[in-house]
């Protein structure tokens, strides 16, 4: 499988280096949909610029990257591409590792439970075959890699391709079992733009099935294992934190990265919800509707963690959705992540039903994105009610896509206890609704 | 919600869709057209009304007495253009210097990718000349542009006159709180990109032009000018810019106000309005009116030196004059005060105009249509698309799904939603559907690099100039674009199967659909009219049906053809109704023209017709010979 693997990352790259080379490159990183404030590239230039004057980079609100990143590219600006490139890369190749992990344990335990009987016998037909699971883990990097939203962001070099790098490290880290490391990535992944704290959840979950403690409140050994893997998180968090502060030797980059992050102060347009509401808002509900809004990203970890609490790679995948639809500064590059994950839940496709329809409307909505934006900022015509309207659609069908697979998912769990073909009580066909 | 989740009305709304999607289709498409049709009928539409508070309750007094000086100018203009052989530059520098404005000059020069023979140019050179009253009221931040193009040959020697006369007067009252800037521009569009080039310090088209030497404040908004007689009997508004845009319906507004105010015979489109709407003879008027403003915006050209303005986010428009053969006339000192007028409104303005819409069509000058109320007329069109989409193979598939996508997944026999058994399906390799899309759009590409490329090798070998060299390598490669089917099937060696033009299909419905979309929002004429002629193409083509009579259907209804009807139709509705063979004349020179307007000033409409609309047409195509 390694053959294939680095041929979809040869064409990748070389997609990737024509387009840095051709003069759509600029045209990229000026779109909105692609950079937003937090990520933009001609911001960490800026920042860099002031770092290398000798002023902070944070004065004058326009750098909102962590520190790390800017030590990371004082010493890389000459290779920025090459980094967005091999970072690109590295998400690829951890999503694809994880993913032959992942469906290795699947399989197997599949195996254990067709032994053991647990599954009813018209379920045959949702079992899983190492056939239709070869190709999954190549299917999830060509996903990530040729998907034209990775390719945009990558090209636009917005740093959000990193910050996927990282949150791809820590799936892997976590499949493979590694305490340690996936505190680490997640630590590292957190520090970087705050809503992946929510992934806590789901990976110490996966940790504590791999170690068989069961999720029970009473059970010494379920709390002894997640205060250990809170404190190596908060520990490592703390370190990088600590570690930015004595890179710039002052807490500036506190308030101007998370509280950036928390108060949306940027209201320049993007492809998430924010920004409309708070520029139409007045001023003093703001408060109280940054509160409902930040605390609508974190809040859904709780009843997806309970009812998901079996499947924490689902969870993760459901997690990184919410986050990257109703994240403050969303950007294509967010998108693209949790994408690469749909080939994972390929046997899920009988029981989805609105795909199609979802597929169409992302389609058509990624294609009025920039007519809409010519039309208001260039043509002077439309306005920001035209732009907002389609970015409250391509959210709507962000939603429905995973609320989609969500309820697919949750279907095939309850065949799988409950046999393929439901009897009503008077022996007619039963059909589920969701209501 | 309950529609999407529910399997049981699912299944119900589907069966209604896929049972009457034929019927539903057709009644689509003949509401959309009856829609459109009933925008021009009064009572559906809206009075216009001037929405702008700056120059809405403001009343001015218009006092230009210098009409006949004015003339007396332009006759001096004309005279001195006769003796100079091109624009007279010295004579109006010293003119403009004599009246007290700041004038500046700007050289360009331009070579056009093949000749014009409609204006008979090629290689350009000219200069714009430009005076700058500077405001006495306030900082000079914004600034107004009246300009008059200096043509060639015995035109709009009036207009030159008056905007002397206009700068003059001007220059003595105390009230301006916008520089004023007055331009005559040669070699009209070009001469106009080549300034606002200059003016916004941008180079789109690649045209050589030396920087501007004195430059007002941003550009509020721009009136150009036409007269070519010393009195007139009406004037004529010009909105449709530069792909379809049109400035805010203010300025418009405007215009017929003043017009009411100093009684003016004004017309749109060189239509008078009429009373009489609810007789059928002042319906066919107002429906003329309407479908000139369509046809002039759908070809995305600017129809006024206005046109390029519009693109820097500066509301103008172009006044033009008529002389006919009616009783009343006009002089010039009235036109004079119709102007004054509308730049002292102008000049009261606080903020860009933006109160009003920016998409309307105009039945008559005192009514019009906002985008609310003719976007349904394309939507009902879009739709049987989407209709298509989901269903259109219902002849040959039980359809329980919603979707074809579904159906082309996992054919579920009989069984409600995904239960069912699963039927190992051989979905078409990606290459068979890929293959055409290709070769398409290839064809495409060539459409639009090769006839500008190839001149020099066409006018080599065959008897033609440069100008038919282009236009004829078009047709020549839009007709061999034909020929494809064919072609692809040699690379898919068999590969075509039931499902595989279903798959091409799906593709091509949503591409179009998308495209229209797109292009409807940006120049809603143009989306209007390519959907008219591609939506039953899209619709009802599958390699089933008959195949001579479809082609035949099908080449008559192409993009070609649908210019080609668009001449006619244009010619009809101007009362000039042309023969065949001039109507083809006109039809190579549009052509010509359209591809000039792209590489001169940046029209889409030539790239969008031969790089998306043309190609989609081409897949459809495809399908009908599907083997």
């Amino acid at each position: 499988m390694a053959a294939p693997l680095t041929l979809v990352l040869i064409v990748a790259v070389t997609i990737r280096a024509a387009l840095f080379r051709s003069s759509l490159a600029e045209l990229i990183s000026e779109r909105v949909e692609v950079v937003s404030p937090l990520n933009a590239w001609k911001r960490v230039v800026e920042g860099l610029a002031l770092l290398d004057l000798g002023v902070s980079p944070y004065s004058g609100d326009v750098f909102h990257e962590t520190p790390l990143i800017i030590y990371l590219f004082h010493f890389l600006i000459d290779y920025a591409e090459i980094v967005y490139m091999i970072a690109d890369c590295i998400t690829a190749v951890a999503l694809y590792l994880a993913i032959q992990h992942y469906n290795k344990n699947v399989f197997r335990k599949q195996k254990y439970a067709l032994e053991a009987d647990r599954y009813p016998h018209d379920c045959l037909e949702l079992m899983r075959s190492p056939k239709e699971m070869y190709y999954i883990p190549l299917q999830v990097a060509m996903f990530y890699l040729w998907n034209p939203f990775t390719i945009l962001s990558c090209v636009a070099k917005s740093t959000c391709g990193l910050n996927n790098a990282v949150i791809a490290l820590f799936i892997l880290c976590t499949i493979k079992g590694s305490a340690l490391l996936s505190a680490i990535f997640l630590a590292l992944a957190t520090y970087q733009s705050i809503y992946p704290l929510t992934l806590f959840a789901p990976a110490l979950i996966f940790l504590l099935q791999r170690l068989y403690i069961p999720v029970n409140l009473r059970r010494p050994s379920f709390w002894l294992f997640t205060s250990q893997y809170a404190f190596m998180y908060f520990g490592s968090l703390a370190v990088i934190v600590c570690l930015s502060f004595f890179l710039l030797s002052s807490w500036d980059f506190i308030p101007s990265v998370y509280g950036f992050i928390l108060s949306v102060p940027d209201l320049t347009p993007n492809i998430g919800l924010f920004w409309y509401f708070f520029a139409e808002m007045f001023e003093h509900f703001r408060l109280f509707f940054i509160c409902v809004f930040q605390i609508n990203v974190f809040f859904y970890s709780i009843p997806l963690s309970i009812k998901l609490k079996d499947h924490p790679v689902f969870l993760m995948f459901m997690q990184i959705a919410i986050i990257s639809i109703f994240k403050s500064y969303p950007t294509v590059g967010d998108i693209a992540l949790y994408m690469a994950f749909l080939p994972v839940w390929n046997h899920l496709y009988r029981f989805l039903r609105n795909i199609f329809l979802v597929c169409c409307v992302l389609l058509a909505c990624s294609a009025l994105f920039p007519v809409l934006w010519h039309l208001w900022i260039y043509a002077g015509s439309a306005n920001s009610n035209f732009y907002y309207a389609i970015t409250l659609l391509f959210n709507v069908a962000q939603i429905l896509l995973v609320s989609d697979y969500f309820y697919a998912y949750l279907r095939r769990e309850h065949h799988l206890s409950h046999g393929l073909y439901l009897k009503r009580k008077d022996g007619g066909e039963a059909t589920l609704v969701l209501k | 919600m309950g529609l999407l989740s529910d399997p049981n009305r699912r299944r119900a709304l589907t069966n209604l869709l896929t049972r009457l999607n034929t019927p539903i289709c057709v009644v689509c498409y003949l509401a959309g057209l009856a829609w459109f049709m009933g925008l021009a009928f009064e009572p559906f539409t809206l009075r216009t009304y001037m929405s702008e508070n700056a120059m809405g309750s403001t009343m001015v007094e218009e006092r230009f007495p210098a009409g006949e000086r004015a003339l007396a100018t332009g006759r001096e203009f004309a005279a001195h253009k006769r003796k100079v052989g091109g624009m007279p530059v010295d004579w109006l520098v010293k003119t403009m210097q004599a009246r007290g404005l700041e004038v500046y000059t700007q050289r360009f020069s331009r070579t056009l990718p093949f000749p014009d023979e409609n204006k008979e140019r090629y290689i350009v050179h000219g200069t714009n000349v430009y005076g700058i009253l500077r405001a006495p009221r306030a900082p000079r931040t914004e600034a107004l542009v009246l300009t008059a193009p200096c043509t060639e040959g015995n035109n709009n020697h009036q207009a030159v006159g008056l905007l002397l006369g206009l700068a003059q007067y001007f220059r003595n009252q105390v009230y301006w709180a916008k520089d004023i800037i007055f331009l005559v521009n040669e070699h009209d569009l070009i001469g106009m990109q080549a300034w606002l080039e200059g003016y916004h310090h941008t180079n789109i088209t690649g045209m050589d032009w030396t920087p501007l030497q004195g430059r007002g404040g941003s550009i509020q908004a721009a009136l150009s000018l036409e007269l070519s007689s010393d009195v007139i009997t009406s004037l004529d508004l010009v909105l449709e810019g530069l792909n379809g845009q049109l400035p805010n319906l203010d300025l418009a507004n405007l215009f017929y106000a003043f017009c009411q105010k100093i009684d003016i015979l004004c017309t749109i489109q060189g239509k008078l309005q009429r009373s009489d709407w609810d007789t059928p003879s002042g319906y066919t008027h107002a429906a003329q009116t309407m479908m000139l403003m369509v046809m002039k915006q759908a070809s995305g050209r600017p129809w006024g030196d206005h046109g390029l303005f519009l693109r820097y986010h500066i509301e103008a428009a172009t006044i033009k004059g008529i002389n006919s053969f009616r009783q009343y006339k006009t002089d010039a000192t009235t036109i004079g005060r119709l102007l004054e007028g509308m730049f002292r409104k102008l000049n009261n303005l606080l903020e860009r105009l933006h109160q009003s819409y920016f998409f309307y069509l105009m039945p008559s000058l005192s009514h019009f249509v906002s985008i609310g109320y003719y976007m349904p007329a394309f939507g009902l069109l879009a739709v049987i698309l989407l209709l298509r989409v989901s269903s259109f193979n219902t002849f040959s598939l039980e359809a329980h799904a919603l979707d074809l996508w579904v159906q082309l997944g996992t054919p579920p026999p009989g069984t409600e939603d995904g239960v069912g058994g699963m039927e190992q399906s051989s979905s078409p390799s990606v290459l068979s559907i890929l293959t055409p899309v290709v070769i398409s759009h290839m064809t495409g590409a060539a459409l639009f690099t090769l006839p500008i490329r190839s001149q020099e090798m066409a006018v080599e070998h065959f008897p033609v100039s440069e100008t038919e060299a282009v236009v004829l390598t078009a047709i020549a490669i839009y007709t061999a674009g034909l020929a494809l089917p064919h072609n692809t099937h040699k690379f898919l060696a068999g590969e075509g199967t039931e499902k595989g033009w279903r798959v091409l299909k799906l593709v091509a419905l949503l591409y179009l659909a998308v495209l229209l979309g797109c292009t409807a929002l940006i120049n809603f004429s143009l989306g209007f009219i390519l959907a008219l002629t591609l939506v039953p193409v899209a619709a009802f083509i599958t390699p089933h049906v008959p195949k001579a009579f479809s082609a035949t259907v099908m080449v008559l209804l192409s993009p070609g053809f649908t210019l080609l009807y668009c001449v006619f139709v244009y010619q009809e509705l101007q009362e000039s109704p042309v023969s065949l063979a001039e109507g083809w004349i006109l039809f190579l020179s549009v052509i010509s023209q359209g591809i000039l307007d792209h590489s001169l000033y940046g029209s889409l409409v030539y790239p969008l017709l031969a790089l998306f609309i043309y190609p989609c047409w081409l897949l459809f195509w495809n399908i009908l010979f599907w083997k």
